[in-house]
């Protein structure tokens, strides 16, 4: 079955839309139609907006984590295993803009960097790396370079550590950056930790394939 | 007899409410289990020696397939006509068959066409699917003899590590058997599922499912009645058989048999299973069979055969600390392991286990049923309703073959489903038109070493130099954790054709032959399944109108509101008969003749907004219908 995101295309007249349903009018960012009690589909809003948060970069996992829940509860196929195929499809659209919602914001990372792209720092996709300057590409390739010479499990873990201290120091950058509205140093932190996380998996993978 | 048919006019029309009942399904490898909630409690159905498992073995003798414990009992006498463990092959290529080592339990009919893997049964050619398939129908029959009337849905349980190809081969083996899948659940999340209920557990529990054929390991976040898989990992390729493998190589070469055909190695594998169960209560056990005439009888203690499995146990630890590590957790996180599969009750697992988490596992229900317990309340949730809700996974990474035969991951594992990703390619030579899209699943770099899910094959992308066309792929992967690839050239809007060629399962035309030369009605089923489908959204469109007229039936004149009702009454008339055409056309004719009524009703709402009503108030409204 193919989710079709029906996203706008209804023709939006005042911020209502036309109900699968009943055909009456909707606000746009309605869950469930106020006439026929009709599942709507998930509409374009941003992340936070989906989970019913502020735009902030600190935000408090357990509540994120609770917002999530309490949508997925009302919103999830599941839910409408009885219902016909269109409305069983329209929630799994609802479920499938919830999960990319949770996914994105529940990552510092992702979270950063979907924060940069809604302010047009970044763009779709991949990191931007005209933004990446000389001396942290030459310190990435060090890094990498004492990854490659490290033997053994003992120092590839004693690489780990170090490089996930720097992580977690560069998450609370990162939270300042963006309190101070300074997306500009914000966007360079997220690009180092980015480098980080890189180093962190190959790390990781090179010590699985030392212990297999 | 465990197979019946019923004719329609056998069966009384049920009622509503037994039309809607719904059984769960645990298709294991070794064994199956079928149950159901009645009242509240799940119940695992039985036979009259009060025997829940039935054996997934199939017996094709004479015209009717036979199953079960009476199939089991024709092995010694037809080794070539009984099939078990098919559960292995589900959405297997040719390939991956020979791959498994050691003497094959199972003829391969050789074929050049390709795609999944078909057994020759004495004198007939049968896939997977339809063996299975004949399994779901001897328990379908079992929930049905046992009710009384007609069974239409389940719910049925895959392994977690099930890949693309084998859960569509599941789903395809039940449309077979005439059944409707509400959903497919992951064992582990079944088993959680059947644990969580009694205890009303919260925190974080590890399912170690360790079955005939395959082992999951799923880490869950269980809070308030949300059952939250957080990672899932095992190996397809590892279970039970792998320990009575061993004990029948061992066997082999301390007799110096060879060269055993396919029945005998059946023969040999069914010895060793018993022994391997006695050693299970007992310190000692002999194997014994009759191979080609030739007696063999060897005994064997619990310690030697402990040290043949150990390695086969400490594959699964290593997945286990694999997920624990996906989910970023230690074992110290985990409040509590619960024991799946029958293979959990050999001692050696059990010390492993305790020893990887610190702490015993829980085993208060029996780890053969409690799969099948699980499936069961989420068939009565999906159709009663409850405050339960499965979020799963996806357990293995999906990606495209790019250049090179490097895979470009699009999903990666271990994220929540449903999910729709998209990724965006270009074309690599001027003036290409065409392209292909080999959608594969693994977590290794190279296409050979991913498994093949299918090439879609992109045509009409417009004439462009190479590359200046942006060709956006998008994977779909639904609840069930079944994947749907699409692609669109982005510049241009074209939607470009897509031809779907799994590599490892059946294509409609054969499906569509195995609908026509089964023996049950499954295709009047389906037949019925559209109309039941067609009255659902009869129903819904006629409860909308409903609500409609009477929240703004005031702004219809008289003349607009008969007509109105006049093509509501048709499609109430229409949804009471048989018809599904005449079905479709009174929603056509009702859509019809309420546009101009919808028309209104927009029209005031936006004079509304205008004269300053906030819509932001109206909004607000609503969306506390499904605010947490
Ligand atoms: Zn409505």
């Amino acid at each position: 079955m193919a989710v079709v995101q029906q996203i706008g295309g209804n023709g939006a007249n005042a911020g209502f839309v036309s109900c699968w349903a009943c055909k009456g009018p909707v606000a746009g960012r309605a869950l469930f139609c106020h006439t026929c009690g009709a599942v709507q589909p998930p509409g374009s809003v941003d992340h936070f907006a989906r989970l019913g948060l502020e735009r902030s970069f600190d935000i408090d996992h357990d509540h994120l984590e609770k917002q999530y829940l309490g949508f997925q509860r009302v919103l999830h196929p599941d839910r409408f295993a009885g219902k016909p195929a269109k409305e069983r499809a329209i929630a799994e659209s609802q479920a499938v803009a919830l999960n990319e919602a949770y996914e994105t914001l529940d990552d510092p990372l992702k979270r950063a960097q979907y924060l940069l792209r809604l302010a047009g720092i970044i763009s779709e996709g991949t990191i931007d790396k005209t933004v990446a300057d000389q001396a942290l590409l030459m310190e990435a390739m060090e890094k990498r370079e004492a990854l490659s010479e490290a033997e053994g499990v003992d120092a590839i873990e004693q690489l780990m550590v170090e490089e996930g201290k720097g992580a977690i120091e560069l998450l609370s950058v990162i939270s300042k950056a963006f309190a101070a509205d300074d997306l500009a140093a914000a966007n360079r932190a997220v690009l180092r930790l980015t480098y980080a996380r890189k180093l962190l998996e190959e790390a990781r993978l090179k010590r699985a394939a030392l212990e297999e | 007899m465990l197979l019946q048919i019923h004719e329609p006019g056998e069966t009384p029309e049920p009622h509503a409410l037994e039309r809607s009942q719904a059984i769960g399904i645990d298709l294991g490898t070794t064994n199956s289990v079928v149950a159901m909630v009645s009242g509240s409690h799940p119940e695992v159905l039985r036979d009259s020696h009060g025997e829940g498992l039935v054996p997934s073995v199939v017996a094709y003798l004479g015209e009717e397939p036979v199953v079960g414990k009476a199939a089991l009992a024709e092995l010694p006498r037809h080794p070539d006509r009984v099939i078990a463990s098919v559960k292995r092959l589900m959405g297997r290529g040719l390939g991956d068959v020979k791959r498994l080592a050691g003497a094959l339990p199972y003829e391969v009919a050789e074929n050049d066409k390709g795609g999944m893997v078909r057994l020759r049964v004495g004198d007939r050619v049968v896939s997977p699917v339809e063996i299975s398939a004949d399994i779901l129908k001897a328990l379908k029959t079992r929930a049905e003899e046992k009710l009384g009337h007609r069974v239409e849905k389940a719910v049925i349980t895959v392994p977690a590590y099930f890949d693309d190809a084998a859960r569509n081969a599941t789903k395809d083996a039940a449309r077979l058997a005439g059944l409707e899948v509400l959903r497919l659940v992951n064992e582990p999340t079944a088993a959680a599922l059947a644990y969580g209920l009694d205890s009303a557990a919260e925190g974080i529990y590890a399912v170690y499912d360790l079955g005939g054929g395959t082992f999951d390991i799923s880490l869950l976040k269980l809070q308030k009645g949300v059952f939250q898989v957080l990672a899932t990992g095992g190996d397809s390729a590892l279970g039970g058989d792998d320990f009575d493998h061993a004990l029948a190589e061992w066997a082999m070469k301390r007799t110096g048999i060879a060269g055993l055909t396919s029945g005998e190695a059946k023969i040999l594998l069914q010895a060793a299973r018993a022994a391997k169960e006695r050693l299970t209560m007992a310190p000692g056990a002999e194997l014994k069979a009759t191979i080609a005439g030739h007696e063999i009888r060897q005994s064997i203690d619990r310690g030697t055969f402990e040290v043949l499995i150990e390695p086969l146990i400490g594959r699964t630890l290593r997945a286990c600390r694999q997920v624990l590590e996906d989910a970023r957790l230690t074992a110290a996180d985990v409040k509590g392991v619960v024991l799946v599969g029958g293979s959990t009750r050999v001692p050696l697992v059990r010390a492993f286990v305790a020893d990887f988490f610190k702490q015993q596992p829980l085993a208060d229900i029996d780890p053969d049923e409690v799969v099948a317990v699980g499936a069961a309340l989420q068939a009565h949730a999906l159709t009663r309703g409850s405050d339960t809700l499965l979020l799963d996974v996806i357990p293995l990474s999906l990606g495209i073959e790019t250049m090179g035969g490097i895979v470009e991951k699009v999903i990666e594992r271990n994220t929540p489903i449903p999910v729709t990703k998209a990724q965006d390619f270009t074309t690599y030579q001027d003036g290409q038109t065409g392209m292909l899209i080999h959608a594969v699943q693994g977590e290794r770099e190279t296409v050979d070493a991913c498994r093949s899910l299918g090439r879609f094959e992109l045509t009409g992308i417009p004439s462009m130099v190479a590359g200046a066309a942006r060709i956006r792929v998008t994977f779909a992967v639904d609840a069930d954790g079944l994947l749907t690839v699409s692609a669109e050239e982005r510049t241009t809007g074209v939607k470009a054709e897509i031809a779907v060629k799994p590599s490892y399962g059946l294509s409609d035309e054969e499906m569509a032959t195995m609908l026509r030369d089964s023996l049950t009605h499954a295709r009047e089923d389906m037949e019925r399944r559209l109309l039941l489908e067609s009255r659902v959204e009869a129903e819904r469109v006629l409860l909308a109108l409903a609500a409609a007229l009477k929240a703004d039936g005031g702004l219809l004149g008289p003349a607009e509101r008969s007509e109105v009702d006049r093509a509501a009454s048709g499609l109430r008339q229409a949804v009471a008969g048989e018809d599904r055409a005449r079905i479709h056309a009174g929603m056509e004719a009702l859509d019809r003749a309420t546009h101009g009524f919808a028309q209104k009703r927009m029209d005031l709402a936006i004079q509304a907004a205008l004269k300053g009503q906030r819509l932001d108030e109206v909004e607000a409204g609503m969306a506390t219908d499904g605010a947490p």
